[in-house]
């Protein structure tokens, strides 16, 4: 194998952990967001906190592993990138921080003032996570600064209309693929109220995601590469159809499935993003030559070839003790049996 | 301040922040997996109830555990990108391998063991409770072999203007990162057992649950016999390596300024780094610096006026630092084994005294194992990568204001936490065993209330 195709594969691998994190952390973040309005009562917060309590600490290990593949296979790109980003990314770690002490300490004390506190902190964070993600994010798609020292950002390469767009729109894909999951794992008011919910976010939705295409089509330059590759199209094409054809099951309750579209929408939309990208990984917008490519980034052969070979050997691992935890937590969780943190 | 000492600044709060929590994960994370697996085995309710109590408390110190982790990987990135960048195949692989080795294996059977727990066989709790003691230890290992490279750099070849990565056996066999995992671990184990120790002497001090505590505290009590005798063992040995590769180091954790042979080691001993000598060194145990250093009572030893002073660590800090932790060290030592020799004449759990003293030692191995760190990171100034590549080179472009408003943000939130999470741990921790089955009785009863009331 030629050192480029293995900083290609890397490549796909890193596209590929971040859009596996964005659809689970869809879930999660989306019940943080849904929490306080969902759940009336202490036993239906419990069955909300059980719905993703076994799995939040896995997704968000997710997170850090995109952060850590992006360290050893592109440390350009993640010294870059992390420097760049400064200020998004250190609110993005205060809500890291807040969502899960919000999750975990809201019940280990009886005061009402620190229910209420760690609760909204719960929410805060959770409400954070996604759009400052998609905001983040957005400005990836859209492209960076740069002067004849490199690439940087401004307020308004970040803050801007589309950017603002991007975070919306993962906030409400979040709280599409929570209303789903919630129905699927939980019974009685909490479910019912998930479920209406679900059906009146789907339309949202799909709305935001479909203008989020038209701004990325006509405000970046993220798809023009496709037109070589007109078969491309088909990757942001499949992220609206998958969430279009999510509204089937939604209405007729097949809660299994409508998940399963959300989570493959969520996924090529973010696929979509990154093949936009290649080979670039932080795109100049003004001058592409200051862009830095994959292949400027790419750590060196042998570390890229011990870590494909860690790489294939665990993830496999990783994903089938995973799916054992699903299973064993398959169970519904209802207000008698839910146990909460 | 400028850029490098605020990111200096903010490193140095975030990993104590962080530290305060990792040696307890590792240490008491031992002891709930035994009690797990005394259960397993013997079906006495006790110990299931041991597992239940501690792991809850290990529980509430976990969840800031990852809470402070995940700021430490952002930071390489924005804080430190010239670091990032040199180091990628050095330092983010094992970072990468950590997190798929290590983080995903401690967060599931995390969430297995605390929602599971009432509905899992007791094999499958102890099973549950080991992995995720696995899951600690890996972690700590690829941690400090990142580390250990930063200390002793092997396997490594320079090209591109970075560190590439040219063995990857070398990086993984690193003397330096064998000798600062155990020394860490068995610290991280004093960390669980004094804990351990403490609660249980809270309790027995007023008589609660004697028989749960007195278990618990014989328990800790063995872990820490065993973990307080290898902690200077292995940081012996230790020690005599760093002599070996970090030579600027090493002198200045005894602030010894003039090379030669059969070192005497001062019991008193103040440096003075004006005068490049010690304002104070008495009470001499001859050739005992030699010893420690060389494993050679003639052995020679580099004093600091042989090396370029621009090389110096901050040899005060190191100095003290290195001292402190080796008094609570043999503080520690000696509190355990007297505590065997009270067990053996059965006194243990009526001499008051000596459970008021454990409960108030908490704070030592915790005060111990952060000194051990700063000895070891102070000490590799100014180098971020020894003899490779200076902290001042390793920062990010990034302005002071940025770093303050980062700052700023860490401390004032990891203090909420911090409190937060010290309010529970004792609140947990004085009401005993079952506390959990009465808050959630508790409070279902007031819910209950609130409907009726409601209806």
């Amino acid at each position: 194998m030629s050192y480029e195709t293995l900083t290609i594969i890397w490549f796909s691998i890193w596209g590929l952990i971040w859009a596996i994190y964005f659809v689970l952390e869809g879930y999660t973040a989306g019940t943080g967001i849904l929490f306080p309005f969902l759940a009336k009562k202490e036993e239906e917060q419990r069955q909300l906190q059980e719905s993703i309590g076994p799995f939040w600490g896995s997704n968000e290990v997710w997170l850090i592993t995109a952060g850590g593949v992006t360290f050893a296979a592109f440390p350009e790109t993640y010294g870059t990138m992390f420097s760049t980003f400064y200020i998004p990314l250190y609110l993005i770690l205060f809500a890291l921080f807040f969502r899960a002490t919000g999750l975990e300490f809201m019940h280990k004390s009886n005061s009402s003032l620190w229910k209420q506190s760690w609760k909204w902190a719960f929410f805060s964070g959770s409400l954070l996570i996604p759009f400052l993600f998609g905001l983040t994010f957005s400005a990836l798609f859209r492209g960076l600064s740069s002067n004849e020292h490199g690439l940087y950002i401004t307020f308004s390469d970040v803050i801007n209309a589309y950017g603002i767009l991007g975070g919306s729109t993962f906030v409400l894909l979040s709280l599409l693929s929570s209303a789903i999951w919630i129905s699927i794992k939980t019974e009685g008011a909490v479910q019912k109220r998930a479920t209406l919910l679900a059906k009146k976010i789907w339309p949202i939705s799909s709305g935001f995601l479909s203008l989020f295409f038209i701004a990325t089509t006509n405000q970046t330059s993220l798809f023009n590469s496709f037109a070589n590759e007109p078969v491309l199209w088909l990757i942001p094409g499949f992220a609206l159809l998958f969430i279009l054809f999510a509204g089937i099951p939604i209405v007729y309750n097949k809660w299994g499935m409508g998940f399963a579209f959300v989570s493959l929408s969520i996924f090529t939309l973010f696929a979509a993003g990154f093949t936009g990208m290649f080979p670039n990984m932080l795109p100049a917008r003004m001058n592409s030559s200051f862009s830095l490519t994959l292949y400027e980034a790419a750590g060196s052969e042998l570390n890229l070839t011990i870590m494909l070979w860690i790489t294939f050997f665990i993830v496999p691992v990783v994903i089938l003790y995973q799916i054992w935890m699903y299973r064993i937590f398959r169970g519904k969780i209802t207000e008698k049996n839910a146990r909460g943190y | 301040m400028d850029v490098i000492m605020l990111s200096r600044l903010q490193f140095g709060i975030t990993i104590i922040y962080h530290f305060i929590f990792v040696p307890l994960t590792i240490g008491l994370v031992i002891l709930v997996a035994i009690m797990e697996t005394l259960y397993a085995k013997r079906k006495q309710e006790i110990y299931r109830k041991m597992a239940d109590f501690w792991g809850k408390l290990f529980t509430i110190n976990f969840a800031l555990g990852i809470v402070t982790g995940i700021t430490m990987e952002f930071q390489f990135g924005t804080n430190w990108s010239g670091y990032a960048k040199y180091m990628g195949d050095i330092f983010g692989s094992p970072l990468a391998i950590e997190a798929l080795f290590a983080f995903f294996l401690e967060s599931a059977f995390m969430g297995l063991w605390i929602f599971g727990k009432d509905r899992i066989s007791p094999r499958l709790r102890a099973f549950a409770m080991w992995m995720v003691a696995l899951g600690t230890n890996i972690s700590a290992l690829w941690i400090i072999t990142a580390n250990g490279f930063m200390q002793n750099p092997v396997g490594y070849v320079l090209k591109n203007g970075r560190v590439e990565l040219s063995n990857f056996f070398e990086l993984t066999t690193n003397p330096y990162t064998w000798y600062m995992f155990f020394h860490t671990i068995l610290a991280c184990y004093i960390v669980g057992s004094f804990f351990v120790m403490a609660i249980s002497a809270y309790h027995l001090l007023r008589n609660q649950q004697s028989e749960f505590f007195q278990r618990s505290f014989r328990l800790g009590l063995i872990l820490s016999l065993f973990a307080t005798v290898m902690v200077p063992i292995v940081g012996h040995f230790h020690g005599v390596n760093t002599a070996k590769v970090q030579p600027a180091k090493a002198a200045a954790m005894e602030a010894i300024w003039e090379s030669g042979k059969g070192h005497p080691f001062y019991l008193l001993q103040i440096p003075n780094v004006k005068e490049e000598k010690n304002s104070i060194e008495t009470m001499a145990i001859p050739y005992l610096g030699s010893l420690l250093y060389t494993n050679d009572p003639h052995g020679n030893v580099t004093g600091l006026k042989d090396i370029p002073k621009e090389n110096w660590p901050n040899v005060p800090v190191v100095f003290w630092s290195f001292r402190l932790m080796i008094g609570i060290g043999i503080i520690m030592l000696g509190l355990t084994w007297f505590g065997l020799l009270l067990l053996k004449k059965n006194r243990i759990f009526t001499n008051r005294n000596y459970l008021k003293i454990m409960l108030y030692a908490l704070p030592l191995p915790y005060i111990a194992i952060n000194l051990g760190w700063i000895v070891a990171e102070m000490g590799r100034q100014p180098w971020i990568v020894y003899g490779l590549m200076k902290t001042k080179e390793a920062v990010s472009p990034i302005s002071a204001g940025e770093i303050i408003f980062s700052l700023g943000g860490l401390i004032t939130f990891y203090t909420i936490l911090l409190i937060a999470d010290i309010y529970l741990l004792i609140k947990y921790a004085k009401k005993g065993p079952d506390s959990n089955l009465h808050v959630e009785e508790e409070s279902i009863t007031l819910t209950e209330l609130n409907r009726r009331k409601s209806l």
